[in-house]
């Protein structure tokens, strides 16, 4: 038991918050490069097609597996920060929501592995 | 489970607050949800359907952008999240920089990026030409050649 009990420090809240700011960072950094490396369709196809092949590489492959996984928990973490400050139920059962966030992060990656993994290690 | 007493309690935040902060607050949240949509669905047309991520090359990306939809769930991918990384970030920048100097450099940094990403992705994808002009056919939509470029 903590010595000072709070809503989040230590539990599973608090681990939720440090993984919404690192795939935040995370997923934003992405998103100027992602835009950049659009940006050589305006270029030439041959500049464009070069560079996103190394995206299904299975290095690249796997990076993205783990870009795919970071949305999936900002994306549901918000709506359930969102949950929490706009209803009092969702506020008393913020650990459960956790749980909740958690449990649809590995059904969909569930969905998304295989998919993701045989695309890129299935070879060509 | 009662929170722990502060001695010195923090200024309400109704003092705080600015308008603009209440409105970013509000526009983190409504962006999030609207997010949540379009970049679900981006990622399930790109990554799931089809080949999944073989199939992106640019053959691929001009099929796409002959429909005005993905056109414009592409400009409203990219403002939205912009947007949103940009607030998100400096959430942070507010967190974690000490001074009112490095909060403000790093606050202009953050827009100056958005504002070039922004600009720059927005012509990329209005000014895009799906067919062009002396490029391999064999890289190229199968439409281009009916339209006899």
């Amino acid at each position: 038991m903590p010595s000072t009990p709070t809503l989040y420090r230590g539990h599973e809240g608090m681990w939720m918050w440090i993984v919404h700011r690192a795939t935040g960072v995370a997923i934003f950094f992405f998103l100027l490069v992602h835009v950049l490396d659009t940006s050589l369709v305006r270029l030439s196809p041959e500049a464009y097609n070069q560079v996103i092949d190394s995206y299904k590489t299975p290095l690249y492959g796997l990076l993205e597996a783990g870009l795919v996984a970071a949305i999936i928990l900002h994306a549901f973490n918000g709506l359930r920060i969102i949950a929490v400050d706009r209803w009092t139920w969702a506020l008393r059962h913020q650990k459960l929501l956790v749980w909740v966030v958690w449990g649809i992060f590995v059904v969909l990656m569930a969905g998304f592995l295989p998919r993701q993994l045989t695309n890129v290690f299935g070879g060509e | 489970m009662a929170a722990p007493e502060l001695s010195h309690p923090l200024p309400s935040t109704r003092k705080r607050l600015t308008p603009a902060h209440r409105w970013w607050w509000k526009f983190q949240r409504i962006s999030g949800v609207v997010l949540v949509v379009l970049l679900f669905a981006h990622l399930f047309y790109n990554l799931v359907l089809g080949d999944g991520v073989n199939q992106i090359d640019f053959a691929f990306v001009a099929g796409k952008w002959a429909a005005p939809l993905w056109k414009w769930w592409a400009f409203a991918l990219l403002v939205l999240a912009m947007l949103h990384g940009m607030n998100g970030m400096s959430y942070l920048v507010g967190d974690y920089a000490r001074s009112q100097r490095t909060r403000r450099f790093l606050n202009a940094l953050l827009g100056a990026a958005t504002a070039v990403i922004v600009v720059l992705g927005t012509l990329v994808i209005f000014t895009f030409d799906p067919c062009p002009q002396g490029a391999d056919a064999s890289l190229l939509p199968s439409f281009c050649a009916e339209v006899g470029k």
